[in-house]
C-alpha cells in the first residue's frame, strides 16, 4: 500500500491520530508507522557498517602505531580503504536516512510520502554498499577513500559508490515529498520545528553534494570499464571533494539538529532565539558549497586569488554558522537549567546537568569535542598559507576524526539512546554500561585525534604503512602514535560497547510498548522555578558567554600559533 | 522546543548575549579573511599553484637532461644535481623513488618544478614539514628559498600504491 495516496487529514487542535500511524507512550507524539519501519532498517544497517569500520580502525591504529604494527602492507591499504567508505559513506549516510524520515514525519504530524520509493532507496543502498565492501575484501580496489586518478579500482567499487548515492538521493526526495504533502495538506500550521528545518538544510546540501559525486564517479566508472578516456586528476580532485568534503557539511547539519533534539529531550531546553538558530542554518546552506577547496591548498594549477576567496568563501560564513550554533546551543541548556532553578554560580547549572544519560552526555562530549578540537583545528588547517605545514600529514586526520567521529558519530550514538526505547520500543539492557559508553568512545577519541595532531605536527604523513623508512622520526613522534593507539584501543571498546548494546537490545530488551519508556535521567525543575521565567532575560547564560569566551581565546592562540610557525620555514612562492 | 511548532511570531532580532557573541564571531572571522590577502602580500611562505600542462614523457625528457647537465655526484646511483642560484631544478616523482637528489644553496632561490610520471605524489619535506600536491601532467613551479642547512628528506605523503612507504627523497642545502 502507498502512502501516497492515503489523505492526511488537516490539523484541528487536538488531532485524531492519522491511519497507520501510533501515537508515542512516551512522548504523546505521533510516529508514523512506514517510516518508523525504515528507521529501523536504515539504523540497523548504519550500527552494522559503524562495527565492520571500527573492527578496522583497531587493525589500523595497531599498525600505524609503529610498535606494534600489525597488519601486512597490501592490507593495511585495503583495510584503511573498508575503515573510510564503511564510517564515512556508509554508517552515516544510512543513518542520515533515518534521521531525515524521522524529521520529516513525527514532528510535523506527516505521513512518509512513498513506502515504495523506501524500498527503492533501502535496496539501491544497501547493495552499492555491499558490493563496495566486497570488492574491496577482494583486494580489487586498494585505492583509498578518495580513489585519487590515475590509481583504478574495479568498476564494481564505482557502481557502488553510484548507487549508493543515488539511493541516497532517492531517500532525501521521499524526504522533500513527505513535506511537501504534509505542507499541503496543513497537517501543521505555520514554520517547521527547527529540527525539522535543520534536516531541511542538510538534505539541501546533501542533494548539491550527492550531484558532484554523481558528476565524478560516473566517467570514472566508464573510464575503468574501457569506454571513455581518463579524466583529469586535477578536474578529479575538485569534482570528488565536493563530495568528500560537503558530505560532512551534511553531517555537520545533521549533528547540529541531534544536539538541539537532545538538548530538549534531556533538559526541556528550546532554541533562546529561534531567527538566529534557523539563520545559522541558513548560513550553512548558502556558504558552504566551495569547501572542496580545503583540499586543493598546495595544489597545481588553482592560483591564490582562487584559494583564498574559496577558503574563506563570503568571509567565513559557514564558520560563523557553527559558531553561532557553538553558543546558542548550550545557551540554550543553561536556560532551561536556570529555569528549573540551578541558578548557583556561572556553572551551578553544569554540575546539575542529567549527567548520568548517556544521550546528555554524548551530546555535551559532541559538541565540545566538535568545537574545541574539530572546529578550531579545521579552520585553521584549511587556511591557504597554513596548509603548507598540513597538508596531507596526520594532523589532517586527527581534525576529521574530532569532527566526524567525535562529532558527528558520538552525536548520532548519544540519539541512538532515544531511537532504541522510542522506535524500536524496548528498554536499554546493562544500563550502567551504557551511562560510560559516551565517555569511553569520547575519550578514546580525543585521545586518537590528539595523538594524530601531535604527530602530524612533527611530519608524519597521513595513509601511510611504515614512516621507518624515512630514517628521520624520532621517540616524540612515537610517543603520538603511541597516544594515538592507545586511544583507539579505548574508542574501540566503546564502539564494540555500543554495537553491543544496540544489538542486545533490539533483541532481548524488555519491551516497553503501553507504557513510557525508562528515563535515563532528565533535568529536574527545583521547587518555586517556573518555566519561561527567562524568557526575556537576554543575559542569563552567563555561563555559556564565559566558555564561548575561552573558545575564542583558544581559537586565536592555536591560529596566530600556526602562523608563526608558518613563518618558521622556507619561502616559497 | 525544538521538537515542537515554534511560536507563531518566531521572528526576533537577536539581543543581549546573543547579539554580542554574532558580533564577536563575525569580527573573528573577518580577521581570519583578510589574513591571507594580508599574508600573500606581506607574508613569505604561500602557494600560488602556478603550473604547466607537461607530458610526463616531456617532463622526464627535461629532468634527465637538468640532471645530466648539472650533475655534481651520486648517491646509491641516484644523480646529485646542483642547478644554478636563481634557476631551475627538476624534480619527479614516480613509484617508487624521487629523482633527482638536488644540492642547493642557502640564501639562493630556485624555480623548482615537480611533477610525477604515473600516479599523484605528495612532497613533503621534512623535518621542515612543507608539503605540496604533486600531479602527472601538471608542472608545479614553487620558487624556493633554502634558509637552512643540512640533509632534507622528501616523504611521498599521497598514497602510491604498495611501496608508497619506501619513497624517500634528499635535498641537501650548502
Amino acid at each position: 500500500m502507498s502512502t501516497a495516496t492515503s489523505p492526511v487529514p488537516a490539523a484541528p487542535v487536538r488531532p485524531a491520530l492519522p491511519a497507520g500511524s501510533r501515537r508515542c507512550d512516551t512522548t504523546g507524539l505521533t510516529v508514523c508507522l512506514t517510516a518508523e519501519k525504515f528507521i529501523k532498517l536504515n539504523a540497523v544497517c548504519a550500527v552494522v557498517f559503524l562495527l565492520l569500520g571500527g573492527i578496522a580502525a583497531i587493525l589500523l591504529a595497531l599498525t600505524r602505531w609503529q610498535a606494534v604494527h600489525l597488519l601486512p602492507v597490501d592490507w593495511f591499504y585495503r583495510i584503511l580503504t573498508f575503515h573510510g567508505l564503511n564510517m564515512l559513506i556508509f554508517w552515516i549516510l544510512f543513518f542520515e536516512v533515518a534521521v531525515l524520515y524521522f524529521t520529516c514525519t513525527t514532528p510535523l504530524k506527516a505521513q512518509l510520502f512513498s513506502r515504495k520509493i523506501a524500498w527503492v532507496s533501502f535496496a539501491m543502498m544497501l547493495s552499492g554498499a555491499v558490493m563496495v565492501n566486497a570488492i574491496i575484501i577482494q583486494g580489487k580496489a586498494d585505492v583509498l577513500l578518495t580513489s585519487y586518478l590515475p590509481l583504478l579500482a574495479h568498476p564494481a567499487f564505482y557502481l557502488g559508490i553510484i548507487l549508493v548515492a543515488v539511493g541516497t538521493l532517492v531517500g532525501v526526495f521521499n524526504f522533500f515529498a513527505t513535506l511537501y504533502v504534509a505542507k499541503r495538506d496543513r497537517t501543521y500550521e505555520g514554520s517547521m520545528p527547527l529540527v525539522t528545518f535543520g534536516a531541511t538544510a542538510a538534505a539541501i546540501i546533501a542533494v548539491v553534494t550527492l550531484l558532484h559525486g554523481a558528476i565524478v564517479m560516473i566517467p570514472t566508472f566508464t573510464y575503468s570499464m574501457g569506454w571513455t578516456p581518463q579524466p583529469d586528476p586535477m578536474w578529479y580532485r575538485m569534482i570528488w571533494w565536493g563530495l568528500g568534503h560537503q558530505s560532512q557539511q551534511v553531517n555537520v547539519c545533521a549533528m547540529v539538529a541531534i544536539w538541539y533534539l537532545i538538548a530538549h529531550l534531556a533538559t526541556g531546553a528550546k532554541p533562546v532565539n529561534e531567527t538566529v538558530c534557523r539563520g545559522a542554518f541558513v548560513l550553512y546552506v548558502l556558504f558552504i558549497n566551495l569547501a572542496s577547496a580545503h583540499h586543493l591548498l598546495v595544489d597545481p594549477g588553482v592560483g591564490s586569488a582562487w584559494k583564498i576567496w574559496n577558503t574563506s568563501y563570503a568571509m567565513y560564513l559557514a564558520v560563523l554558522a557553527s559558531m553561532i550554533h557553538g553558543f546558542t546551543v548550550p545557551a540554550s541548556v543553561e536556560v532551561a537549567m536556570r529555569e528549573k532553578g540551578h541558578v548557583k554560580g556561572l556553572f551551578g547549572w553544569v554540575m546539575s546537568a542529567p549527567w548520568r544519560n548517556p544521550a546528555f552526555a554524548g551530546f555535551v562530549l559532541s559538541l565540545l569535542i566538535f568545537g574545541f578540537i574539530g572546529g578550531i583545528t579545521g579552520v585553521t588547517l584549511g587556511t591557504q598559507q597554513i596548509n603548507i605545514i598540513a597538508h596531507n600529514t596526520l594532523r589532517i586526520t586527527g581534525h576529521f576524526h574530532a569532527t566526524v567521529v567525535g562529532g558527528t558519530s558520538l552525536a548520532f550514538m548519544a540519539l541512538t539512546y532515544y531511537v532504541i526505547p522510542l522506535i524500536f520500543r524496548r528498554d536499554f539492557i546493562w544500563r550502567g554500561a551504557a551511562r560510560l559508553q559516551p565517555w569511553l568512545f569520547g575519550g578514546g577519541i580525543l585521545l586518537v585525534s590528539l595523538g594524530m595532531s601531535f604527530a602530524g605536527s612533527l611530519g608524519v604523513p597521513r595513509r601511510h604503512y611504515d614512516i621507518e623508512s624515512a630514517g628521520i622520526y624520532g621517540p616524540a613522534t612515537h610517543l603520538f602514535l603511541g597516544v594515538m593507539g592507545v586511544g583507539a584501543i579505548i574508542a574501540v571498546v566503546g564502539l564494540l560497547l555500543f554495537a553491543v548494546l544496540c544489538v542486545g537490545t533490539i533483541l532481548f530488551g524488555e519491551k516497553n510498548a503501553g507504557r513510557p519508556m525508562a528515563d535515563w535521567g532528565t533535568a529536574r525543575a527545583l521547587v518555586g522555578s517556573r518555566a519561561g521565567s527567562l524568557a526575556e532575560d537576554h543575559w542569563a547564560m552567563k555561563g555559556t558567554v564565559a566558555l564561548t569566551a575561552v573558545f575564542l581565546a583558544c581559537f586565536a592562540v592555536y591560529y596566530f600559533a600556526n602562523w608563526k610557525a608558518l613563518a618558521d620555514v622556507w619561502p616559497v612562492r | 522546543m525544538s521538537l515542537a511548532l515554534p511560536d507563531r511570531d518566531w521572528y526576533k532580532a537577536p539581543a543581549g548575549a546573543d547579539k554580542l557573541w554574532i558580533g564577536l564571531a563575525l569580527l573573528w572571522c573577518f580577521v581570519m579573511s583578510v589574513m591571507m590577502p594580508f599574508w600573500h602580500f606581506r607574508g613569505k611562505q604561500n602557494s600560488r599553484g602556478e603550473a604547466y600542462a607537461v607530458k610526463p614523457v616531456a617532463f622526464l625528457e627535461r629532468t634527465e637532461k637538468f640532471a645530466a647537465a648539472n650533475k655534481v655526484g651520486e648517491r646509491g646511483g641516484i644523480p646529485i644535481a646542483e642547478p644554478a642560484p636563481g634557476g631551475d631544478a627538476y624534480l619527479i616523482g614516480r613509484m617508487w623513488s624521487w629523482y633527482p637528489i638536488l644540492k642547493l644553496r642557502q640564501g639562493e632561490t630556485y624555480r623548482l618544478h615537480l611533477s610525477a610520471l604515473d600516479l599523484q605524489h605528495g612532497f613533503s619535506l621534512q623535518p621542515l614539514n612543507m608539503n605540496f600536491q604533486v600531479l602527472p601532467g601538471y608542472d608545479h613551479v614553487l620558487t624556493l628559498t633554502p634558509t637552512s642547512k643540512g640533509e632534507f628528506t622528501i616523504v611521498c605523503n599521497e598514497f602510491c600504491g604498495i611501496g608508497h612507504d619506501k619513497m624517500i627523497g634528499k635535498i641537501l642545502v650548502e
